[in-house]
């Protein structure tokens, strides 16, 4: 099997922006759900990928539409970077009708199969044989349409992790594994869930390759997907990325996350994705103080409509808790 | 009509649906060229190729993750769990993964698999290959839950299960694999899912039960014939939806009710239908509605532990001669 091209993957100046605007976006997202819990407006189910954005924009970033992404519970921007508006993100977060599940969930429990997005379950791991399930699929149709299936360090643990890589690795189906490794399942450290430094190696066990690269580093992650997309679009089979970083928030917003140090969390907040994206723009000078400010005034315009969208949305009926349970 | 046995029947049904319907495909353990551990799939690996008919590794619960992804892409995975008592390893991406689908999704999805789970005892399987989980999936909405009992209606309704849009567990009893033999159309006929079917019309006693336990009620409904106690026999055909109809069509006409079936009797399907009977037909009651079930124990392999507890014949008309008399 060969390995994944080193060559770079060009990105236009353009492209590289759309990049910082995902970044800034996806951040924006999470820190404002993150005050509407603790105002009371949101009143669960947010798991806030604060910190690993570079992960979600790198992995996302140039995936057509019908390529099928299975996120994990930290991964609202790659619903976002799929092509679902914000406004309806921030309805299905306040659990109403115009959410993706009319209120009966919040969380990224809710796909959608026109824009190729699986929403799973609370039981992690679940969604990786769903994305070998979907990855079968584009192989009996000889296409080039891939796979992107996400999860922790913690959830590839589970058995469906196992059973899933490895009907993905005998049947070589068009799958990328996205782990990324946070150090912590919600409190226990990776040290206590498994024997072996990198989740990377697991992939060796499936026959096929595995790499540990810098989660926060959204180029790195990029080059190392588009590596393996190319692998993956021309028959080459599966790969696993693994994608080091640090989740900066507990594991929910109740969390208070006592279980690791304030030094541990200051290291990873000096390795913040966004700072480091910048200033490579801005010594490059794709940025400056202008466009900065326009993005971020464009990210602010668009959280702040998606917010006002959701508060004013309608309330689900009594009724909803009852259909949709059968076709 | 030309007969076939039971699993014919369940072969035939995959088969014309193969052809029909090139969404449809199969997969599990040994289905492939081995065509299954019961010769089930037999055939269909020859027909329809490697990428129709695949073998998985010993993976239940990737088995039913796959077919739900693959579902989710406008196919229809008919799974086969190599025996029903495998299907708790596919516990979770049955009950919270498939059967919550459409529901956590708007109503925008859903998932149009059928997993086919030999079940059922009377075989000297033992604790693990005689097992009869179908109440942990009648307790599971999004589901539907079918269990045939005759070579017609295990086409019928596989092939109504095939093109159901929703998950559909399918209990196909192994005892009546190659013991049972009926007539069974070449044509495409489809039994419809949620409707039961009256094996033999009584006035006397109603009689609601699913699967094997059909051939002994209805030796048993013979027996209590001669006795002057006329039994009507409903085979239940789907566990879930149940067809409330023809149960309560029945309740009013006899006034008393035996529900036979072959998992154990706490919270198995018979404490649902009495419960359901009690509470909205009441009034039509003449007697307790009784169960006859597996008592609360494992299937053991000695024959003789076995016979001990599974229902049977002389046990179902010795309950029907007590309700009959109360």
């Amino acid at each position: 099997m060969p390995p994944i091209k080193r060559t770079k993957f060009k990105l236009a100046p353009e492209q590289l922006l759309e990049m910082f605007y995902w970044l800034k976006l996806i951040r924006a997202f999470d820190e404002r759900l993150s005050i509407l819990v603790r105002q009371g407006q949101v009143r669960s189910g947010v798991y806030t990928g604060i910190g690993q954005e570079a992960i979600v924009v790198g992995t996302c970033y140039g995936l057509r539409q019908q390529d099928f992404i299975c996120p994990l519970h930290r991964d609202l921007g790659a619903f976002l970077m799929k092509g679902i508006e914000p406004r309806v993100m921030m309805a299905q977060m306040f659990g109403k009708r115009t959410g993706l599940s009319k209120g009966r969930d919040s969380a990224l429990h809710s796909g959608v199969n026109d824009l190729g997005i699986f929403g799973n379950t609370s039981m992690l791991g679940a969604n990786l044989p769903v994305a070998a399930g979907l990855a079968l699929t584009f192989k009996m149709e000889q296409t080039d349409n891939v796979v992107v299936a996400y999860f922790g360090e913690g959830a590839s643990n589970v058995g469906d992790f196992h059973e899933g890589l490895n009907f993905a690795g005998v049947q070589q189906l068009p799958v990328i594994f996205i782990c990324e490794n946070n150090q912590y399942a919600y409190s226990v450290p990776i040290e206590r869930s498994m024997a072996i430094d990198d989740v990377a190696e697991r992939a060796h066990g499936y026959g096929f390759d595995g790499v540990a690269i810098n989660g926060n580093d959204v180029l790195a992650v990029y080059q190392a997907t588009q590596g393996a997309l190319a692998r993956a679009r021309g028959g080459g089979g599966p790969t696993l990325i693994e994608c080091k970083t640090y989740r900066w928030h507990g594991h929910s917003e109740h969390d208070k996350a006592f279980y690791r140090s304030d030094e541990e969390l200051a290291m990873w907040k000096s390795r913040d994705p966004i700072p480091t994206f910048t200033t490579y723009l801005r010594t490059r000078h794709l940025l400056d103080d202008a466009k900065q400010q326009e993005i971020e005034l464009k990210v602010k315009t668009t959280i702040d409509e998606a917010v006002e969208f959701a508060m004013t949305a309608p309330e689900p009926v009594p009724e909803d808790a009852l259909t949709d349970l059968y076709a | 009509m030309r007969e076939l046995t039971y699993l014919e029947a369940i072969r035939e049904a995959l088969m014309e649906e193969m052809r029909r319907d090139p969404k449809v495909f199969v997969l599990g353990e040994d289905v492939g060229a081995y065509g299954g551990a019961f010769g089930v799939t037999q055939g269909l690996y020859d027909e329809f190729g490697e990428m129709r008919v695949i073998d998985t590794p010993i993976s239940e619960s990737a088995i039913v993750g796959i077919s739900i992804g693959a579902a989710l892409r406008g196919y229809r995975p008919v799974a086969e769990m190599q025996f029903a008592d495998f299907i708790s390893c596919a516990f979770d991406q049955i009950v919270n993964q498939a059967a919550t689908l459409r529901y956590r999704y708007g109503g925008r999805a859903s998932v149009p698999i059928v997993i086919r789970a030999p079940s059922g005892g009377n075989v000297g399987g033992g604790l693990y290959h005689s097992q009869n989980p179908e109440a942990w999936f009648i307790h599971r909405p999004g589901l539907k839950v079918v269990a045939p009992s005759t070579a017609y209606d295990a086409k019928g309704l596989l092939k109504a299960a095939i093109r159901d849009d929703n998950p559909v567990i399918y209990f196909e009893h192994k005892y009546l694999y190659r013991r049972v033999k009926g007539p069974v159309p070449e044509g495409d006929e489809v039994v419809p899912l949620g409707v039961a079917a009256t094996r033999r019309v009584g006035r006397d006693v109603t009689l609601l039960t699913y699967g094997a336990m059909v051939l002994h009620a209805l030796e048993a409904a013979e027996i209590l014939a001669k006795e002057g106690v006329e039994v009507e026999v409903i085979d239940l055909r789907t566990l879930l939806p149940l067809d409330k109809a023809a149960i309560f069509g029945s309740v009013e006409k006899t006034s008393r009710v035996l529900i036979v079936h072959e998992d154990v009797k706490t919270l198995g399907i018979g404490a649902e239908l009495a419960a359901l009977i009690t509470e909205e037909r009441f009034d039509a009651l003449d007697a307790p509605v009784l169960r006859l079930t597996t008592p609360d124990t494992y299937s053991p392999f000695s024959h003789v532990l076995e016979s001990a507890i599974l229902p049977d014949t002389t046990k179902i008309a010795d309950a029907l001669r007590r309700l009959a008399a109360y």
